[in-house]
């Protein structure tokens, strides 16, 4: 359900593994909330046109974040070849566009104007109601997308408008602006308003966080910092951290009656217009009511390392929704799930697994030799495209098997390796701390006990040094490899 | 069921850690905590693996596991991961989710801040632990 890059690209990669299915979607075309969002035109996710790895190749998706993955040449990096140069953010028309070529070019068959009205169990599988009928299905995939708009329960909050409702930034000329929220859609609007209001003010409990500060995706991110640095010279920008108490209408706009959380008292502000950037949650429909648990605020659904819901067996997500399922979130930082350069990726692994679990289609996995593997392993760590979206959480996962000998298990999530039982083998991933240092990390399965084993950095992010490869050795060697 | 905004603050008031806490410093700590469910039989935090997180049973109920082998039940206002992440150390067990497990955590690197933030939330961590060593050395007397 969906057609966003999530559900794109689950649905060819089940076409790919050979599994029926179908898709539908409630917009008129593929896109997802791209037709709509971000309010200021361009994405927040980069698409090199030149790098360092020759576009097309697998290694190249390290630097273009935003094409779906396709086998085929025609599939491949489909975005940068439809950017005019201006920025590597792409537009969002552009993005749209990247979404309906692989969509076409893949042949990718979606029911468009369906929408999803309700779900029942029925025996081992379910039945989906929508505007054009029902649809029985052993397995549904929701790759609904966080397309909802939220709001906090703040009394008066009904009257404001929300992000999506943000009118042209024209209008705002001359006006005072209380935007609630410090996240990124606070400063996308912040830094979109900064030539037209007045005044600028973000308040919300939370301090702010930037992402290069925390030195992950954490925070607001490096496009949007022009606000924080108008604030930080006393430019006009405001930042208060502070508990929203009530919003109230006026003759004049709005009264925005706040307490400082850092125990400094009220402030209230009076202001022309207020904005609630304070996020989106997925429109689970009747989920919920049939046992899916959500996690936090915005209801992200709890999922399982293979992204199927915690609380309804047998229901499974795609797209930016995965977040649901956060891996090790090893000091504090997620994966990239959230982003298409994260999910694209999950949806492979899970167009896999439903492949092997509902449909019994489980290709042979490339075998190894003993001496392909130390090489093998120290080219994942540092040129892997999957291992570098998605630190600390997917992983390249090499089984050593009694009876198949040293297999290639491909692309996993971490997670699932670290917390299953299984055959002897090793996954190797990229991490990050909060320092900054990138650096590779091995896990090593033996007896089903794992042990972890960080490796050094580089400062030229080369992890196939000599001292790599004696400290990999050294770290395999209980496997006998 | 989820919690709300509010759902999760009357849930935190309930809790012994933020006795001392009043309403605005609450829900500022609800807005500071990250909220997760967990799976019956995942694993919270993992025997010898860094980078875990402090972690605060909103309900439910979790097991302690050293080597493979149960060594006691965490349940509701019981937290975790503190030591692990005070001292950089990797965690001497695991906690893994036995029934119906909700938890708000505060990533590593996170919680130094916060526990400075908030003294009489890190003075009730403080009594907690002080309990843990009492028992752990009540063999003594």
């Amino acid at each position: 359900m969906g057609s966003g890059p999530g559900g794109l690209q689950l649905s060819y990669s089940l076409a790919r593994s050979g599994v029926p299915h179908a898709v539908i979607s409630a917009d008129p075309s593929a896109g997802g909330m791209f037709r709509r969002w971000p309010f200021f035109q361009r994405l927040l996710s980069w698409t090199k046109p030149f790098a360092p790895e020759e576009r097309g190749s697998r290694y190249y998706e390290r630097y273009d974040w935003n094409s779906l993955l396709g086998d085929e040449d025609r599939l491949r990096a489909i975005q940068p070849g439809l950017m005019d140069g201006t920025s590597y953010f792409p537009a969002r028309a552009e993005m749209e566009e990247n979404l309906a070529t692989f969509a076409r070019e893949a042949g990718l068959q979606v029911r468009y104007g369906c929408r999803w009205t309700g779900t029942r169990r029925d025996g081992q599988g379910f039945i989906l109601e929508t505007t054009d009928g029902e649809y029985r299905c052993r397995v549904p995939v929701f790759a609904f997308g966080m397309a909802e708009p939220w709001k906090p329960s703040i009394p008066g909050i009904e009257a404001v408008p929300h992000y999506a409702d943000t009118r042209a930034p024209e209008t705002y000329a001359g006006k005072r602006i209380f935007i609630i929220g410090k996240e990124v859609s606070a400063f996308e609007l912040a830094n979109g308003f900064l030539p037209w209001a007045k005044q600028i003010v973000l308040g919300s409990p939370r301090p702010v966080a930037l992402s290069v500060v925390t030195k992950s995706l954490v925070g607001v991110r490096a496009r949007y910092v022009q606000p924080y640095e108008d604030h930080i010279l006393g430019g006009g920008v405001m930042l208060v951290n502070a508990t929203i108490e009530e919003v109230t209408r006026t003759a004049e706009g709005y009264r925005v009656r706040t307490t400082r959380s850092d125990g400094g008292g009220p402030l209230v502000f009076e202001v022309d217009d207020v904005i609630a950037t304070t996020g989106f949650t997925p429109p689970l429909g009747d989920l919920r009511t049939l046992g899916a648990q959500t996690s936090g605020r915005t209801h992200i659904p709890a999922l399982t390392p293979l992204f199927e819901s915690i609380g309804l067996p047998d229901a499974y997500m795609a797209g930016t929704v995965t977040q649901g399922a956060p891996g090790l979130k090893k000091h504090g930082m997620p994966g990239s799930s959230g982003a298409v350069h994260g999910h694209r990726y999950n949806a492979r692994i899970l167009a896999r697994h439903l492949a092997q679990k509902y449909f019994g289609i489980d290709p042979a996995r490339p075998q190894l030799k003993q001496d392909e593997v130390l090489p093998y392993l120290l080219a994942e760590v540092t040129r892997a495209p999957e291992l570098w979206h998605q630190k600390s959480y997917l992983s390249r996962t090499i089984l050593v098997d009694a009876a198949r000998g040293i297999i290639d298990d491909g692309i996993l999530p971490l997670q699932l390796f670290v917390d299953s039982d299984g055959p002897d083998g090793v996954a190797v991933a990229v991490e990050a701390n909060p320092a900054g240092d990138i650096y590779p990390a091995v896990y090593v399965r033996k007896d089903n006990a794992v042990t972890e084993h960080l490796l050094p950095t580089d400062p030229l992010l080369d992890f196939s040094t000599a001292e790599h490869r004696k400290q990999l050795a050294d770290a395999l060697k209980p496997l006998g490899l | 069921m989820a919690s709300t905004p509010a759902d999760l603050i009357d849930t935190l008031s309930g809790i012994s850690l933020f006795a001392d806490v009043g309403a605005a410093e609450l829900n500022s700590i609800a807005h500071y905590v990250d909220e997760r469910r967990f799976a019956d039989g995942e694993r919270i935090i993992r025997q010898g693996i860094t980078g875990s997180a402090f972690s605060l049973i909103l309900e439910g109920e979790a097991s302690i596991r050293l080597d493979g082998k149960d060594y006691g039940t965490l349940g509701r206002g019981d937290f975790f991961g503190e030591v692990s992440v005070l001292l950089g150390v990797p965690p001497v067990a695991d906690i893994v989710a036995a029934r119906n497990l909700r938890c708000a955590i505060i990533a590593g690197p996170a919680l130094e801040a916060f526990m400075l933030a908030h003294p009489t939330v890190m003075f009730r961590m403080l009594k907690a632990e002080a309990r843990k060593l009492q028992r752990a050395t009540s063999w003594r007397t």
